[in-house]
């Protein structure tokens, strides 16, 4: 049980033509640079957009197929978009309701209760939306979706219109809304760093069309895309809370390659958890080293090179069976004699853990 | 001043109110369809009706009213139909005032509603949709709403433009005492037989009653405005 999409449209110059699979579970994010068609794209899902030949299948139900095509109103899904469009002649409680009324009981999952626990809204509810703060009203619309107790849940950058205090604030919502819904989620982005918090699943669409998908960790790395170059690149890989060291507060946590050591001791034993290693935080030695501040130090063997004419490159690197990337100088890697399938070992600065 | 209204007055003054809340009733329902339309539709030749809805604004009423009267009178098309029927004809009726002053308000109402409408933008629509709401629903429960100032105005704006007619009514109403005659047209047979007093009453009423109309909808307009973000 998937979502399926064959969608086409044209707008002017621009075409879209999408073919994905989406997994039933997890965050999917659509992810490109500015104008590749992702809103266009969640729009198509959502029928705010016709797409005259489309076929769209979410969880075993058609919404459209060349004969038919089930306009927004019908389809079991949420939106929540860009900049927070609450109904400014209702009040926050009544926001939330709106959809909630409009909900067959039956279809009905999602509580009110559940949704103002969720998104921690219950001291706006008698407020009215223009009173509120960007982040709040993002907040109560995303509360306001859930409450239609979606079969699909989708985002479009709403997290963009906010500023970075606002943002940093409703992060957390999301990731508590992706640890505990079973509602899967289709997310549009441009920021790597949303993606690599709350992605499970990655599409890279460019210019209307789908260039690269598949699991975000792979997605990350892929040499082929973007997002390992350039200075943000990053790697994220699954762990397992192993152990606490009380005297120093101090996590392990256990992953194919070996064991992370973070400042970090408030994580439950046995949890899993995504960290996130910024490729500039890894740096490369032949040896491994003693006396040095830094804790975690893994051998590792080059698995490939860029080979961008530049003062930086990334270098990909395999951990036990675990790829993650380095940033150093182009210098660097001809001092080190740095070549496919050599052994170095990988000294990690600083590990993000994320959930 | 112990007769300042005549009974002639009153029953013009109620002719007046009626035909001004009738028209305006009348405006509400065939105008908010018609300017939803208009300001969400894409055909290519709306600026047409555009101009047909706005032609009142500039037109003289005597021209409107000659056109009315020849095709409400008994040899007119809408007339000859409405005998044919086993009716009467429009022309120097009540009836026939209405159907003039839907015409001649037509703009006052269509046109604040159409900027209103315009101006929510498909946004709180499309919410709408991605909440369950059907297209009906979203128009009652979304856009009525949100137009409110819009409706206002309509309402007001058409009420007293209606109220303030005269070449139209004069045309095809024909100024008869009890039955067509308005206000307007009252104060002019008071100042034609010299009645000033008479006529200052009517025509102060009238400034003082259309001045507080609208001074009540700019008040209210703008705390509909200062409610919103």
């Amino acid at each position: 049980m998937t979502i399926e999409a064959r969608l086409r449209l044209e707008r002017g110059a621009f075409t879209l033509d999408v073919e994905l699979t989406v997994p039933k579970r997890g965050v999917t994010a659509l992810f490109g640079p500015s104008g590749c068609g992702k809103t266009t794209l969640l729009r198509a899902i959502a029928g705010l957009e016709r797409s005259p030949d489309g076929y769209l299948q979410v969880a075993g139900a058609i919404w459209q197929d060349g004969r038919r095509f089930l306009p927004p109103h019908r389809r079991p899904l949420g939106y929540v978009f860009q900049e927070p469009s609450l109904f400014s002649h209702l009040s926050v409680r009544r926001n939330l309701e709106y959809g909630l009324k409009r909900t067959p009981r039956a279809q009905q999952r999602v509580t009110l209760d559940d949704a103002v626990a969720l998104l921690g809204v219950e001291p706006l509810l008698s407020r009215a939306p223009a009173g509120l703060s960007g982040g709040e009203r993002q907040r109560v619309a995303i509360a306001r979706a859930l409450l239609t107790s979606p079969r699909l849940l989708l985002m479009d950058e709403p997290l963009a219109a906010l500023d970075l205090a606002s943002k940093s604030g409703i992060l957390p919502f999301l990731e508590r809304l992706h640890a505990e819904l079973a509602i899967p989620v289709i997310y549009v982005s441009h920021s790597p760093d949303e993606v690599a918090r709350l992605a499970d699943h990655l599409v890279f669409l460019d210019a209307g069309r789908v260039r690269a998908e598949g699991p975000i960790s792979d997605m990350l790395i892929r040499a082929d895309l973007p997002l390992s170059h350039g200075s943000d690149a990053e790697a994220i890989i699954e762990a397992k809370v192993s152990g606490r060291d009380d005297a120093y507060h101090l996590s392990y946590l256990e992953f194919p390659g070996g064991s992370f050591t973070v400042a970090q001791k408030d994580l439950p034993l046995g949890q899993s958890v995504r960290l996130r290693i910024l490729a500039r935080d890894v740096s490369l030695t032949l040896e491994p080293q003693s006396g040095t501040s830094i804790l975690n130090i893994f051998p590792a063997k080059v698995v490939e090179l860029d080979d961008e004419d530049a003062a930086q490159i990334t270098v990909r690197l395999e951990v036990g069976g675990v790829l993650i990337l380095s940033r150093i100088t182009r210098k660097s890697a001809s001092l080190l004699g740095l070549q496919t399938g050599k052994t170095v070992y990988a000294q990690i600065k600083s590990v993000a853990v994320l959930t | 001043m112990t007769d300042a209204l005549t009974d002639g007055d009153l029953a013009a003054l109620w002719i007046t109110l009626r035909l001004a809340t009738v028209t305006t009733l009348i405006l509400l329902l065939v105008g908010t369809p018609l300017a939803w339309w208009l300001a969400r539709t894409r055909w290519r030749f709306k600026f047409l009706l555009e101009a047909v809805v706005a032609l009142p604004l500039v037109l003289p009423p005597t021209v409107l009213g000659f056109y009315l009267l020849i095709a409400l009178g008994p040899r007119g098309p809408v007339g000859g139909l409405m005998e044919a029927l086993g009716g009467r004809p429009l022309a120097f009726t009540f009836s026939g005032l209405v159907v003039g002053s839907v015409f001649y308000s037509l703009p006052f109402v269509v046109q604040p509603l159409q900027g209103a409408f315009a101006a929510l933008g498909r946004r709180p629509l499309e919410v709408a949709a991605t909440l369950r709401a059907s297209p009906l629903d979203r128009f009652f429960s979304v856009a009525v709403p949100l137009a409110r100032p819009g409706f206002l105005t309509a309402a007001v704006l058409g009420f007293a433009h209606t109220v303030g007619e005269f070449g139209v009514v004069l045309m095809i109403g024909g100024n008869i005492p009890g039955e067509t005659q308005v206000l307007s047209i009252a104060i002019y047979d008071h100042v034609e037989s010299l009645e000033y007093g008479h006529a200052h009453v009517l025509a102060g009423g009238l400034l003082l009653l259309s001045f507080l109309m609208l001074m009540a909808v700019y008040a209210l307009n703008r705390r509909f405005l200062v409610a919103r973000p």
